[in-house]
């Protein structure tokens, strides 16, 4: 057969009710905890990091072993859920380590069967991260720490909320996967782009580490649902953007009207609420693949997809938002810059949308010249 | 209610007592209106037995798996899309009886007598006159334009002017013309890819019998908004497989013809790829919430993605035949029943996919509509609205 060939299994693109119920616990939780001015100071602070939203998250709700089977003490939920909760925290660019941790670093302990750690994941009281670059690609090559003696030694650079980690799972040139308590290794604060979401390097000087398993697959596993579920969060920033514009611009008078009125921005907001709507469908079907289990080719297109289709959207989202809000959008105290911020580094992490069209140049083979 | 096992029943009792394999195809199709198999969804004695509309895939899959025949819902778009539900929703009995039928088994094609060469965008500013006789009968004179289909409609859609005093949405009513009747002269309009699809159409004295007016004297605008809305849902909202739209061709010629390959095309294409697949995603996704009786705002935005889709797909389809692409297949002046994307070549598909952000409302019309209807941005500023028709600048 030639091409990808014909889908005719469509995937469930909508929300379910409990999915529904689920948003909105998480969107209150949020208000609550993770309001705009709330966040900018914390970026400011030593703790970017939100960590009583974050106990809220795990500890109130179970939300961190969402993909946790119930007999490793997670819920057994699927990817679909968890993307309905990175939604929501895209919305309210909350800085808590949900993707880093409770999606890739336990995708990677699932690939590994590591049920004791999993289980800590699970219960959010054990914070975990990969040490593995967050601008990586599934499937790229990536850095690794030396194993000798039992300890692992090297330096590790990008890695995403390393700063709150416990727990770091770091790929060894033996081929294997560890797990390095925090406290034996250094991690230093990178100076980050987004704000929200901060990067670090860990150094490690003969650490001690558990071995875990093959790195190869845990670490292709774990980036593959980190790069499906991040369109959700891509969408979740785009319609905060898009959300606010819109009112904002209901309100905004200039030349005695108000500004949303002028047909050059209505259209502006008409094409973006279309490509939000696009985004939503791309980001359903990749969660939908993911939760199908069994990793397959069309598992890899859906997620492909998502990905080459949602960072410029959600880059754009944010663009708009600020070039419409205009004076009051370029102050620190706007939180548009945060939305800004966090779409132009999702942009670049877990591969950039480039990477993720070439990894579909193969897949339905369109090949390169 | 009629439930799907219901349907189930009532479609293998079509299949039996009237087989695909030895009966006529338009007997089929009139034992199936009459099986209220047709369009599930509408009443029971005019094709439909009232059940819910996502039921329709039930009868469809088994009546397609049996190779019965179907309607040719190309052919027959205007008047399935939008003629049928307008009439359902504002017909006389009689009328829903006389016409309903023929129209869903495409015995009677139909088309939309609505632009007109000084209103297009401003549909409500038209001209076309229709003047009440003694008698009670109407006398329509005025011109039409861009008239798809009209050479092999049997019946049209029809608004005109009838009270010019009051201001242009107040003044318009809603006929059904018989394209036949005499002052209704159809002229072929040749478009930019050398055929005619479209027509002008000249109304001279053209009676129409006030049983063929649809809704209230002066309530075509409001009539025609029925029209107007299913037009725009008729177009989102299909199943399509992957690379089911204009990506297909482009995506077959890149894998036959290496030799046409450049990174640049890659490029471009592998970007055009994503965003069909995910245009499809979103058809798909308005389909599921229409078939949990939800339906979205997603719609309005169809028509705008899969426009802009076809003419980059297809134009970047031009470029990569090089050569190729500076020829083109025919030019031969014709007036097709049907436009026919897939039988025809890239640049044939370029051409005519440029009347995809024209027809049933333009792309700058329709951002206009999903500012304001689906994000509540304030309206434009009007001078129209309160000022009689006669007395607009013209
Ligand atoms: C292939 C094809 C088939 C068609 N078939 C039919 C048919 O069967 N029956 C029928 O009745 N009609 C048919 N039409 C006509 C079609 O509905 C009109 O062409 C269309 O509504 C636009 O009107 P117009 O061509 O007069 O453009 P105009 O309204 O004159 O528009 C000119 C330009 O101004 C822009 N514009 C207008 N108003 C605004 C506004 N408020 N804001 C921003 N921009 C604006 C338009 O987008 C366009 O770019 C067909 C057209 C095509 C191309």
């Amino acid at each position: 057969m030639e091409g990808p060939g014909p889908v005719n299994t469509q995937p469930d693109l909508l929300y379910s009710e409990e999915e529904e119920a689920l948003r909105a616990a998480v969107r209150d939780l949020l208000a609550d905890h993770c309001d705009a001015p709330g966040v900018i100071a914390r970026t400011e602070s030593d703790a970017p990091h939100d960590l009583a939203a974050w106990k809220a998250l795990a500890d109130g709700m179970g939300l961190a072993g969402l993909l946790v089977p119930e007999a490793h003490g997670g819920q057994g939920a699927t990817h679909r859920e968890a993307a309905v909760v990175l939604e929501e925290l895209g919305r309210a660019v909350a800085p808590v380590p949900y993707l880093t941790s409770a999606v890739v670093a336990t995708e990677a302990l699932l690939a590994c069967g590591d049920g004791e750690l999993l289980g800590r994941l699970a219960s959010g009281r054990t914070i975990g991260a990969l040490a593995v670059g967050l601008h990586l690609a599934p499937g790229a090559a990536h850095p690794v720490a030396h194993v000798g003696n039992g300890v692992l030694s090297g330096e590790l650079t990008g890695i995403a909320d390393a700063a709150v980690a416990d727990v770091l799972l770091v790929p060894g040139d033996d081929g294997a996967l560890y797990a390095v308590r925090a406290q034996d290794a250094t991690v230093t604060p990178q100076t980050s782009f987004d704000l929200t979401r901060p990067l670090a390097t860990v150094t490690l000087a003969d650490a001690p580490g558990r071995r875990l398993g093959e790195a190869g697959p845990a670490v292709r596993r774990a980036l593959r649902a980190g790069a499906g579920l991040l369109a959700s969060e891509q969408l979740g920033v785009a319609d905060w953007a898009l959300t606010e514009t819109v009112r904002y611009l209901k309100e905004r008078k200039q030349f005695n009207r108000p500004v949303g009125g002028f047909q050059a921005l209505k259209h502006r907001l008409a094409q973006l609420w279309l490509e939000v709507v696009n985004l939503r469908a791309a980001a359903r079907a990749a969660a939908d693949a993911l939760a199908a289990g069994e990793p397959s080719d069309e598992t890899s297109v859906a997620v492909a997809v998502a990905q080459a289709y949602a960072a410029p959207v959600a880059v754009r989202a944010a663009e708009e938002a600020l070039q419409l809000h205009a004076g009051i959008g370029m102050t620190w105290e706007h939180p548009v810059h945060l939305y800004l911020k966090r779409a132009k580094a999702d942009s670049i992490a877990y591969g950039t949308a480039g990477a993720h069209r070439a990894a579909l140049a193969e897949l339905v083979d369109l090949s390169a010249p | 209610m009629t439930d799907a096992a219901e349907l189930t029943r009532r479609t293998a009792r079509l299949l039996a007592d009237h087989p695909p394999a030895t009966t006529a195809r338009q007997d089929f199709l009139k034992a199936r209106f009459d099986a209220g198999l047709a369009w599930v969804h509408y009443p029971q004695g005019l094709g439909g037995l009232g059940a819910p509309r996502s039921l329709q895939a039930v009868v469809d899959a088994a009546l397609e798996a049996a190779g019965a025949p179907d309607n040719d819902p190309r052919r027959i778009g205007i008047g399935l899309g939008m003629a049928a539900p307008t009439i359902l929703k504002y017909g006389t009995e009689e009328q829903k009886q006389r016409f309903l039928r023929p129209l869903w088994t495409g015995e009677e094609v139909w088309c939309q007598l609505f632009s007109e060469p000084g209103a297009g965008s401003d549909l409500a500013a038209l001209g076309t006159r229709a003047v009440r006789q003694d008698d009670g009968d109407w006398i329509v004179n005025g011109q039409k334009v861009w008239t798809s289909s009209a050479h092999v409609a049997r019946w049209a859609i029809l608004i005109a002017r009838t009270d010019p005093d009051v201001p242009k949405h107040a003044g318009i009513t809603y006929f059904l013309c018989d394209m036949t009747d005499p002052g209704v002269e159809v002229r072929p309009l040749r478009q930019i890819t050398g055929e005619a699809e479209f027509n002008e159409v000249f109304l001279t004295g053209v009676r129409i019998p006030d049983a063929r007016r649809l809704g209230e004297v002066g309530d075509g605008w409001r009539v025609a908004q029925t029209t107007l809305n299913n037009e725009r849902v008729a177009i989102g909202g299909m199943r399509l497989p992957r690379e089911g739209g204009m990506i297909g061709p482009v995506a077959k010629t890149w894998r036959e013809r290496p030799e046409l390959r450049t990174h640049d095309l890659h490029q471009r294409l592998l970007k055009l790829w994503v965003e069909a697949e995910v245009a499809r995603l979103t058809g798909e996704r308005l389909r599921q919430q229409l078939a949990q009786g939800q339906p979205g705002p997603e719609g309005a935005g169809m028509k705008l993605a899969f426009a802009r889709l076809n003419q980059e797909i297809s134009g970047l389809e031009v470029e990569l035949r090089g050569e190729e692409g500076l020829l083109y297949d025919d030019w031969t002046m014709r007036r097709p029943e049907l436009v026919d994307f897939t039988g025809r070549d890239a640049g044939y598909r370029y051409l005519r996919s440029k009347g995809n952000s024209i027809e049933g409302g333009t792309s700058e019309v329709l951002l206009n509509i999903v500012a304001e209807r689906v994000l509540g941005l304030p309206s434009e500023p009007r001078t129209d609205k309160d000022v009689a028709w006669k007395d607009l600048a013209r």
